[in-house]
């Protein structure tokens, strides 16, 4: 049996690789996918027209903007951290975009403004989070009242309109018969998924959320990596700032309450630990799918809107149930 | 035979890994049981097992000759095992009582906790191991020591009769180590049943009755400690024998070149102290646990505040405001603490072992070829021989000895001019630590200077070119090639610094 000779009982370890299925059953997408595959058989089982090709374009279409903002969340929450300001961040970069067209801007022009000011407060995060060692879920509760503050000032209180028709494009236009918001979403995922998975600092991210003292002490910077993921975070917040102004075609201060919470629940849904180092950017999309299917859904078959966020809640709870405490 | 506890042909299959095949151990009452194997042989794997941890696929506990399943860690405890793990439990913040008696606090009647009650249950504790300690402090106030004593206190607080003790010695200075010692005969005596584990075989002759090997998961041999000798443990151990654990000594090139002068006070001190480096010298800092030596390395990576920092680096001058200066600069550290300080624990071996180093692996830059990373850190496993299924083997269930060195190979190849290696060997094998031995005299012939921070007097005289001793936060001594002996650098890291000589590294008598 294994009375190995004297050498080979020391010599090199046996490298085996797991199978396909193994590494499925293992990787943080499982149980997303599963929870995403079971609420689509229902949702369709109860409803005959959820199956729809269009309606599975609206539905995707309704979870691109907090999909889009969940990019950013998921950088946050994969260093440990997380971003509250997003949703303030979105619409002060919206409105930022829309006032600049209505003042007879280019729209070019406009919409880079717009998704500087959302990098920049973001980079302030990252700041006073990174160099500042100030806790990330404080110091964005305080810019997330700040960014709605300021949208507000800068309204006055009152939608924008008057934007150039064609700037509809980013929010209702379609391309090769997919509705641009979707595309918008899926580039974002793509660009993400290659940052967080092909360089180094997607590799620094989750160094820093799995052990941010050992990562510094290897000689990995820490608040430069910090700084570059809330910076992500403001960005992804304005390109949803500028979906969600074209979609409605004016700039509305007061938009986006509530929309970190669902950004959160994405991740988490994706099978991120809110710990941080451990989560994958493809079960955030999931998660995000999910959620927009249970809205869609849970409305065809007309529950009132107060019933819908008690299920939500529910599932979002079973769902961190199932997953909690995985290979640990 | 009065056999307390009796495991029989226990068996525990991991994904990918058997970790125990048929082993079976019995210990007998006031018996100091050695379990001994290499690196991921199944120590720890077995002694969760018979707390609870664990569950096995097969085989029985018997504690009395009873059968026992426990499934949970409460469980065993309530029964009367005791563990102190490998890896340290304890809340730093929280003070040594409310440690010690953390999740089963006795409650009055209206369910609040009475302190008095534990405080006295402490300090009965503590009498009777003959351990002085204030119960009130807060963890992280005592010294790794103390911290080892609070958790044998713990595992003791419920009346254990089987204490298992897993590599309790590894972060202890042999005064400590006695201090232990002392503890545990006093146990003995009380007819405590112990499983002691170490990598340290001179400690196995010292203090334990009964000895029984494992190899790869499997039971090799049982023995009473008078009936072997040293070399027939080893090769018991690893199936063969180790000649010369430390390579030969070779004559030092006699003036090496002058690589790095650093003159360094920490914050919060009013004195400095300065080395010397040069290139392909192995140079160590010796001294006992809380001498101030891994702060000074901290210190000169820009890991630690200081107040004076003056770094001279091939002539040029330098400063680190952070360990990543120091890597750009060539400065590469491996700390003391793997857990805290070096492990990215829901990490695979591999990221872990590339995490400084991916620009190596640019295809085009910024992405990761991961083919290549791969390939690199497939060679920089087997060189370090660290034991798992795979490269991609989340780091965290790898045996203590291959998570310790899994930190080791990041620094491998690394292309770095000095090497800081605070305990390097802390929970290696004996197989395996003459490999690292020899690895690090290949690294400095290829010219690197490397600092080694060791209280293992043997590593330190057995492999430096010159030795700095600590004491109290300072540089007391500086001996070289002959002087450099277990005797005179324990000499001197007793000894006060002296207050008057500041600034200058000490030229004593050798
Ligand atoms: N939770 C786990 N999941 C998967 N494999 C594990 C787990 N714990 C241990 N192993 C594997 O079981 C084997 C035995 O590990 P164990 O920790 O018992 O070794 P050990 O004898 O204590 O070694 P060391 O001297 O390094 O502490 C190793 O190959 C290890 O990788
Ligand atoms: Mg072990």
């Amino acid at each position: 049996m294994s009375d190995a000779t004297p050498s080979a009982a020391v010599a090199a370890p046996r490298r085996q690789r797991r199978s396909r299925w193994q590494r499925l059953l293992h990787s943080p997408m499982f149980f997303p996918l599963l929870g995403f595959i079971a609420v689509f058989i229902i949702m369709s089982l109860v409803n005959d027209r959820f199956l729809d090709l269009g309606n599975i374009q609206n539905v995707i279409r309704q979870g691109s903007v907090i999909g889009i903002i969940a990019v950013g969340m998921s950088f946050a929450i994969f260093t440990g951290g997380i971003d509250l300001s997003v949703g303030p961040v979105m619409a002060l970069s919206g409105t930022i975009m829309a006032g600049l067209m209505a003042a007879g801007w280019p729209a070019p022009v406009a919409i880079a403004a717009g998704l500087c000011l959302g990098s920049a407060f973001g980079a302030f995060n990252g700041f006073c989070v990174a160099f500042g060692r100030m806790p990330p879920i404080i110091v964005t509760l305080a810019t997330m009242g700040a960014a709605h503050g300021l949208a507000l000032l800068y309204t006055g209180g009152y939608p924008i309109s008057g934007l150039p028709s064609w700037f509809s494009w980013f929010g209702r236009g379609t391309l090769a018969g997919i509705q641009l918001p979707i595309l918008i979403m899926l580039l974002t995922y793509a660009i993400a998924y290659v940052v967080l998975h092909h360089t180094p600092f997607g590799r620094y991210v989750y160094a820093v959320g799995g052990n941010e003292e050992a990562t510094r002490l290897t000689g990995i910077r820490v608040p430069r990596t910090k700084m570059l993921v809330y910076t992500i975070s403001g960005l992804t917040a304005a390109i949803a700032g500028l979906v969600i102004t074209s979609r409605l075609m004016s700039g509305q201060p007061g938009i986006g309450e509530g929309f970190e919470l669902d950004a959160i629940a994405a991740v988490v849904l994706g099978g991120a630990a809110i710990a941080g180092g451990r989560g994958v950017v493809l079960g955030t999309l999931v998660g995000a799918m999910l959620l927009a299917m249970l809205n869609n859904g849970l409305n065809l078959m007309g529950v009132s809107s107060y019933l819908q966020d008690v299920i939500k809640g529910g599932i979002i709870l079973l769902a961190v149930y199932i997953g909690r405490g995985r290979d640990a | 035979m009065t056999a307390v506890l009796s495991l029989e042909q226990v068996s525990k299959q991991f994904p990918g890994v058997k970790a125990l095949d048929n082993v079976s151990l019995t210990v007998a009452a006031g018996e100091i049981h050695a379990l001994l194997g290499e690196n991921g042989a199944g120590k720890s794997t077995l002694m969760k097992i018979l707390c609870g941890i664990h569950q096995p696929d097969e085989g029985t506990i018997r504690l009395d000759g009873e059968p026992r399943r426990f499934t949970s860690y409460r469980d065993a405890c309530a029964t009367g095992v005791g563990i102190v793990f490998q890896e340290f439990s304890l809340v730093p913040w929280l003070s040594v009582v409310d440690n010690i008696f953390l999740g089963r606090e006795p409650r009055n009647r209206l369910g609040l906790i009475r302190h008095a009650q534990m405080r006295a249950e402490a300090n009965a504790l503590f009498d009777r191991l003959e351990i002085d300690i204030d119960p009130e402090i807060s963890v992280h106030r005592l010294s790794v020591a103390d911290q080892q004593f609070v958790e044998i206190a713990k595992a003791l607080s419920l009346n254990a009769r089987v204490l298992v003790l897993d590599e309790p010695t590894a972060p202890l200075t042999p005064s400590e180590v006695e201090r232990l010692f002392r503890i545990m005969r006093r146990l003995r005596e009380d007819g405590v049943a112990m499983v002691f584990i170490s990598h340290h075989l001179e400690e196995i002759f010292q203090i334990c009755d009964r000895i029984t090997v494992l190899r790869d998961g499997t039971y090799v041999d049982s023995c009473r400690v008078a009936d072997t000798d040293h070399d027939a443990l080893v090769e018991m151990m690893i199936g063969r024998r180790v000649e010369n654990i430390f390579p030969p000594r070779q004559a030092r090139a006699a003036n090496s070149p002058l690589l790095l002068t650093a003159e360094i006070g920490l914050k919060q001190t009013d004195h400095t102290d300065s080395i010397t480096l040069h290139r392909g010298e192995i140079l160590g800092f010796a001294g006992l646990v809380g001498s101030g030596r891994s702060e000074f390395a901290m210190a000169l990576i820009g890991a630690y505040p200081t107040r004076v920092a003056q770094i001279r680096l091939d002539g040029a001058d330098v400063t680190f405001r952070s360990p990543a200066d120091a890597l750009d600069a060539g400065i590469g550290m491996l700390p003391e603490d793997r857990k805290r300080q070096g492990l990215i624990l829901p990490f695979s071996c591999a990221d872990n072992i590339t995490l400084n180093h991916l620009g190596q692996f640019y295809r085009p830059a910024p992405f990761i070829s991961r083919k290549q990373e791969a390939e690199t850190v497939d060679a920089a496993m087997d060189q370090v021989r660290v034991k798992a299924p795979s490269a991609q083997t989340p780091v965290a269930s790898l045996s203590g000895g291959n998570q310790q060195k899994v930190v080791i190979a990041r620094w491998l190849d690394r292309g770095c001019r000095i090497l800081i290696f605070d305990e390097p060997t802390r929970g290696i094998d004996v197989g395996a630590k003459a490999e690292i031995y020899t690895l690090m005299k290949r690294l400095a012939a290829q010219g690197i200077a490397i600092i080694m921070i060791s209280s293992e007097l043997p590593e330190i005289t057995g492999l430096c070119d010159r030795v700095l001793v600590f004491s109290h936060g300072r540089i007391v001594a500086e001996l070289a090639d002959e002087a450099i002996e277990a005797d005179t650098i324990m000499r001197h890291a007793v000894t006060e610094p002296r207050r008057n000589d500041v600034s200058h590294s000490v030229t004593e008598d050798a």
